[in-house]
């Protein structure tokens, strides 16, 4: 038998049929449904006076616009709480799971999916969102997708879909101090653009993916998408297994047995062909902050903004449009940098272990007097494990706010926005202009360098300090 | 969905790279649960300022380019999130085709599903068609789907460009993706009873 890649293996697994000269059919697994990116899809239904193909691979929460204050009380912004509405009423009239404002299962589609035991290795995932390539961390193929293919997947099951080129990332080493998987796969951006893996699906690999953790691996994961891949994954290992084991919807007693002894079949084969291999030293990798307004757009905290002449001729417009809207100089240095807004949250790092990294970095230090630091937690369920560690009290003490879940100020949809012309250290996803709101200037980083630069109110190198 | 005839058309040029559908249309505006009336807000921030006047150095207010059904911009266009809201906005603004040297695959995906035909060219093709429109402001391209070519009209400029098969049907003829799916459940429920996935979450 010819040797495959892990993507492969998922991929021709999935293969309902094949269009000549077209795309594959490709069946769906489970389909994750939030409010933004769905009403279109129902009304899509109720025109064709269909319903939903298989009510059991569907899951949906409210996330993107739900407040992170006062959940419990009726959403205020009127737009975003018919939204919300709409959700529960198309929930309803089509018996679709919901895992609602209120519910102790609600949050970050992209949080709950896993802490729930949903995201298993070797599915196929889709959502109305593109960070769903959170999910690969687990060997699944999770990707993308808009809202005509919402309707498709909620319609059939299946997606239409060309199969894309494979490329493997290597990450081999120890990583150093202060080093965590945000810096690792912001790092891979720098290297190769918020375009570099457009047209890709990525499998990382390495004994320095090996060594993360889960929550870790799905951080690498989530931002796949911010290199223009169409997803990313993660062969599964003992790591996976052990974090999926008596999860809610994971399978038990002796059918986990079963699907571990399948789950380990799903790594790419020794001599199995990649379209593209790239390969990095940890050791390499140091702590990272974006300057710019695109996500490959990042440095080191030590380093320097690129200057004029090290950016391509035909890229210097936006190059100069970018550095523009940060209002940052070509070569400087951010070391030292005053930033008013930290925000630690996102699909990328809300987990516990986020927010545990960012407690134990706090405890017994307080913000700076300039900062406005906000943490949103992924899910209810993280937000519940939070208190019971008192990650809460440590937190309230150095004076950053514990909110509610929700994607928050990483897309600034409900009231959580970054004002104009503030810098924001954000543990998000993108960058983007006007991302955390009209104006609002992003440096991304990892929620360490984050907890570093609320507590001084400037940005600096996280490993200046002492870390255990 | 609406089918897709041969366009020739003047352009609105944004020689801009990476522009991301945070910028093509802003998540604030995302809230509507309709497809329709995402054109007014297409380009949002770059096209207004903050007391909603027109910022007059921005393309789509400048009236040269006026009528334009053809967007070009630069390489990677339509990158980050899978909001297909975007495409949304471009055909409400009436465009039928977007032309760049690179597109992000979901977007590309958003775009054929909405009968928005996305033309990748070179970028020695998209650096003439900037240019050139610099000193003819009324510069117009043809595209011309049957055939899969772009033309710089009346400078013997020209290129072909690729689209699969089955998704240039769907456009010339209307089709959209649920009804060919549809009509295939048969096959969709056999590899149901196969399925690995499936027996493991019973």
């Amino acid at each position: 038998m010819a040797a495959k890649t892990l993507f492969d293996k998922v991929w021709d697994a999935h293969v309902v049929t094949e269009i000549k000269g077209g795309p594959s059919v490709l069946y769906i697994d489970k389909h994750l449904v939030h409010e933004v990116t769905s009403p279109q899809a129902f009304a899509g239904l109720e025109k064709r006076g269909i319903s939903l193909f298989r009510l059991q691979n569907t899951l949906a929460t409210a996330d993107h616009n739900v407040p992170t204050k006062d959940q419990h009380l009726p959403i205020k912004e009127a737009l975003s709480r018919q939204q919300v509405e709409k959700l529960s009423e198309n929930c309803n009239k089509f018996g679709v799971t919901l895992y609602g404002l209120g519910h102790p299962y609600q949050g970050i589609v992209h949080v709950i999916g896993p802490e729930l035991g949903v995201t298993l290795p070797g599915m196929t995932m889709v959502c109305g969102d593109s960070h769903t390539s959170t999910h690969g961390a687990f060997g699944s193929i999770a990707f993308g997708i808009g809202t005509s293919e919402v309707e498709q997947v909620m319609a059939t099951q299946c997606l239409m879909q060309s199969k894309p080129k494979t490329m493997k990332i290597e990450i081999n080493g120890k990583l150093g101090k202060g080093v965590v998987s945000k810096d690792i796969i912001l790092y891979i951006i720098s290297k190769i653009s918020a375009a570099g893996g457009t047209g890709y699906f990525v499998e990382f690999a390495g004994s320095a993916i090996r060594s993360l953790s889960m929550e870790a691996r799905m951080t690498i994961c989530n931002m796949s998408i911010e290199m223009g891949a169409r997803g990313g994954m993660i062969a599964p290992d003992e790591t996976t297994f052990e974090y999926i084991k008596g999860r809610e919807f994971a399978p038990k007693g002796a059918k986990f047995d079963e699907a571990v002894a399948y789950w380990k079949t799903l790594f790419s084969d020794e001599d199995a062909k990649f379209d593209q291999v790239l390969t990095y030293k940890a050791e390499d990798i140091e702590p990272m902050i974006t300057y710019g307004t695109n996500p490959g757009m990042g440095i080191k905290v030590s380093g320097h903004i690129p200057a004029e002449t090290e950016i391509d001729a035909a890229s210097r417009l936006s190059f100069k449009k970018s550095l523009e809207y940060m209002d940052f100089q070509p070569g400087a240095s951010l070391i030292g940098k005053q930033v008013n807004y930290v925000f630690i949250g996102s699909c990328t790092n809300s987990r516990i272990e986020d927010l545990r990294m960012v407690a134990e970095f706090v405890k017994g230090k307080k913000k700076a007097a300039n900062i406005n630091a906000y943490v949103i937690p992924g899910s209810k369920q993280v937000e519940k494990q939070a208190i019971a560690e008192g990650i809460d009290k440590v937190l309230a003490e150095a004076g950053f706010e514990l909110r509610e879940p929700g994607c928050s100020a990483c897309l600034g949809m409900n009231e959580d926005k970054v004002p104009k012309g503030e810098y924001c250290v954000s543990t998000s996803n993108r960058n983007f202009e006007g991302r955390q709101g009209p104006g609002a200037r992003t440096l991304l980083a990892s929620p360490l360098t984050a907890a570093a630069v609320a507590v001084s109110g400037k940005i600096v190198d996280v490993r200046d300090f002492n870390l255990n | 969905m609406e089918k897709f005839v041969t366009i020739t058309s003047n352009i609105t040029p944004l020689a801009i790279e990476d522009i991301d559908t945070d910028q093509i249309i802003p998540a604030r505006f995302l809230k509507a649960t309709t497809r329709e009336g995402f054109g007014e807000n297409l380009f949002r921030d770059w096209r207004f300022d903050e007391q909603n006047n027109p910022k007059k150095d921005f393309v789509l207010n400048n009236s040269d380019y006026a009528g334009s059904r053809i967007l070009v911009a630069g390489k990677n266009f339509g990158c980050g999130s899978s909001r297909e809201h975007a495409a949304w906005a471009i055909t409400d603004a009436g465009f039928k085709v977007v032309v760049s040297s690179f597109f992000a695959d979901i977007f590309k995906n958003n775009a054929l599903n909405n009968g928005l035909l996305p033309v990748q060219v070179s970028q020695q093709f998209l650096n003439t068609v900037f240019e050139k429109v610099q000193a003819d402001k009324n510069l117009k391209l043809n595209v011309d789907l049957e055939k899969q070519k772009i033309e710089i009209v009346g400078h013997n400029v020209s290129e072909s460009f690729e689209i699969n098969d089955y998704k240039k049907t769907c456009l010339i003829n209307g089709y959209d993706d649920i009804d060919y799916l549809l009509s295939i459940k048969d096959k969709i429920e056999a590899y149901e009873k196969g399925s690995k996935y499936l027996s493991l979450v019973k």
